[in-house]
């Protein structure tokens, strides 16, 4: 891994908050996302990690521009994205910054060949090949997929890996800045995961393409990213390399999902009480004790919610 | 004998559909001893839910095909499905994959619980509904929950009523089909925690605990079982079958689970290359040969399964030749 430090930002996630409304007449008010910030830079992978309703889809949603934010700012080349109203400018927006989700089959017509997520992007976008099938070819063998038994098959012939992979080759094809992977492999069979891990890490390195990897698995977000956010309750709860959150957790949230990820050859202790509801009355206390101290960095390249307020 | 609850010899049980026959469960030979939990480890396709289902509902289009299944001292494949219902939450149970759906939302979680004993002939009174909260106690619910409706529960919690559901009439044997999938990890371990703590309570008396998370047998089970597409791999203590598996697929799907501490950038992981065969009208052969970088000619034909030492066995032709090939230490 290169270690120089002239990384590039090209998103910046300033105090995002996401407030969701429903109902008319007494409407009730859930926070999804509250102040989240966080930069991310060319060609690194950031995992945002965190349990059901953490937020961290929420704010996949928010950059993907599928839902807009209460308050705050995401900042892409200068401009907030809230400001990309009209068609034109929405799309060019989308030509760069791109979203794969969990269920791949969800995301293919079942009717349509799977080269239609080709097709779909050569019409809406002027891509600036001028051969495409050979531009197709050679980001299916980028991606590990043999062209000839890939194109013309439907989704339902080819596995949940493959078709995958076939979305990080659109992606690279369109060249985008930022890809929004959310639990792009918790669908996957552990054999073939890794595959597709190791293929999106290579394709960072190789075209400068930054990844926010949105995950519920540590084991995975330590295994591909240079950064990592923790969230919990709609709050960015811990922000940092990835080596050093994982060496030094601090938030009693990320040390309490340590204590519970699976891990071959390290057993859970079976004397200690282990309770998932324990969390909250341990991060309550927590803001208790440090009230007032709010975001703050603890080391180099390494911050902690300290209060809530 | 007696110290078995399930014992399990060559069953086959294939899908019947249209174009053929699919070979879900494919000669598969194992046996469950009291106090036992089992994992069932392997990926989708592999036929692991279809044993349980095997068991347990055995309803078209799979079909029974041959083989034996022992549950203390009762021939489950040779039972009629009214001599069957009698076992049922007794003897046999299950902890269902899609559980945490299975709530009606407009009934109280009490009004289901009563629903369902009603629906295998158990009385409602007074002692059950203690028993209920006692059981709710256990897995650190409070009898409050009766009064709630579902979607007032998390996942976890869901699950843990499921479980107490599941467990209600201390079953010998019960099926947990991939009981933590759809859990957040911190109630991952908790309900696995749990379903060992029953164990040793001795609510249960036995387990099958089938998962795609070897990570997560390696905390509970006793002793691990690998499927490949439909066929039976490997079969062996927990400890030994992760330090000395034999199987070039267990060790294939060992190599390629990530842990906390390991990093692309100092060490890369490798998966398994292909797809697993399509099962319909699959022929002879080792059905992992053609991903597998050990296979040579004689994978054409089924392999046998080979006792590699008490209670450790194996279906692959090179095991002995392999033996410590396998297990070297990138």
């Amino acid at each position: 891994m290169s270690k120089n430090n002239k990384n590039e930002v090209v998103m910046s996630v300033k105090n995002l908050t996401k407030i969701f409304k429903s109902g008319i007449f007494n409407p009730e008010y859930t926070t999804a996302v509250k102040d989240v910030s966080f930069d991310i830079e060319k060609g690194k992978i950031i995992s945002l990690i965190g349990e059901s309703g953490s937020g961290k889809t929420t704010v996949g949603k928010l950059i993907l521009k599928l839902i807009n934010p209460s308050s705050g700012q995401i900042i892409y080349k200068g401009q907030d994205i809230a400001e990309i109203t009209d068609k034109k400018d929405t799309q060019k927006y989308y030509r760069r910054v791109q979203g794969i989700f969990q269920d791949p089959f969800a995301t293919f017509n079942p009717l349509y060949r799977v080269d239609r997520v080709f097709d779909m992007i050569f019409d809406s976008y002027e891509l600036g090949f001028s051969d495409k099938d050979e531009a197709i070819r050679k980001v299916l063998h980028d991606v590990n997929l043999n062209p000839d038994r890939t194109l013309g098959k439907f989704p339902h012939q080819l596995s949940g890996g493959q078709l995958q992979r076939l979305l990080i080759a659109r992606a690279l094809l369109m060249d985008v800045d930022i890809l929004i992977a959310d639990e792009l492999i918790s669908m996957l069979d552990a054999s073939t995961r890794i595959g597709v891990l190791n293929l999106l890490v290579e394709s960072c390195k190789k075209n400068g393409m930054a990844v926010i990897f949105i995950t519920h698995d540590l084991n995975l977000g330590y295994y591909i990213s240079d950064q990592s956010l923790i969230m919990y309750k709609g709050r960015l709860v811990e922000r940092g390399a990835t080596k050093k959150i994982y060496e030094n957790s601090t938030h009693p949230y990320t040390k309490m999902l340590f204590e519970a990820v699976p891990e071959i050859g390290d057993r859970w202790d079976p004397e200690e009480e282990f309770l998932p509801e324990q969390v909250v009355g341990e991060v309550k206390d927590f803001y208790q004790n440090n009230q007032g101290r709010g975001f703050v960095e603890v080391e180099k390249g390494h911050s902690v919610l300290f209060s809530d307020e | 004998m007696s110290e078995n609850i399930l014992e399990v010899k060559n069953l086959r049980a294939y899908y019947n559909i249209l174009k053929g026959q699919v070979k879900a469960v494919d000669d598969i030979t194992f046996n469950l001893k009291k106090g036992e939990i089992l994992g069932l480890a392997g990926e989708s396709g592999c036929g692991k839910s279809t044993l349980a289902s095997s068991f347990i509902s055995r309803k078209k289009p799979l079909e029974y095909v041959s083989g034996e299944v022992d549950l203390v001292g009762h021939e489950i494949m040779k039972m009629d499905e009214a001599e069957f219902k009698k076992l049922r939450l007794k003897t046999i149970s299950i902890i269902p994959q899609y559980a945490l759906d299975a709530f009606s939302p407009t009934k109280k979680i009490r009004t289901f619980i009563k629903d369902l004993a009603h629906q295998h002939g158990i009385k409602t009174d007074r002692a059950f509904m203690e028993k209920v909260e006692e059981r709710l106690d256990l897995v650190n619910l409070d009898k409050s929950v009766l009064n709630r409706y579902s979607i007032e529960l998390s996942g976890g919690m869901k699950q843990r009523v499921v479980m107490v559901i599941s467990t209600i009439l201390d079953p010998d044997f019960i099926i947990a089909d991939e009981i933590t999938s759809a859990l957040d990890v911190s109630s991952q371990r908790f309900v696995a925690t749990m379903l060992a703590n029953l164990r040793d309570l001795e609510i249960i008396k036995s387990a099958i605990f089938i998962t795609h998370d070897l990570s997560i047998l390696y905390q509970i089970a006793d002793r691990i079982m690998i499927m490949y597409a439909g066929n039976f791999a490997e079969i062996a203590p927990t400890d030994e079958i992760v330090a000395r598996p034999r199987h070039p697929y267990t060790r294939a799907l060992i190599n390629s689970l990530p842990k906390v501490g390991i990093q692309y950038h100092d060490k890369r992981l490798s998966g398994i290359e292909g797809t697993p065969p399509h099962l319909l009208n699959i022929g002879d052969g080792c059905r992992f040969r053609d991903r597998c970088p050990y296979a040579i000619e004689k994978c054409e034909e089924t392999p046998i399964r080979e006792k590699v030492a008490d209670n450790h066995y194996v279906s692959c032709w090179r095991w002995q030749e392999l033996g410590s090939d396998l297990n070297v230490e990138e």
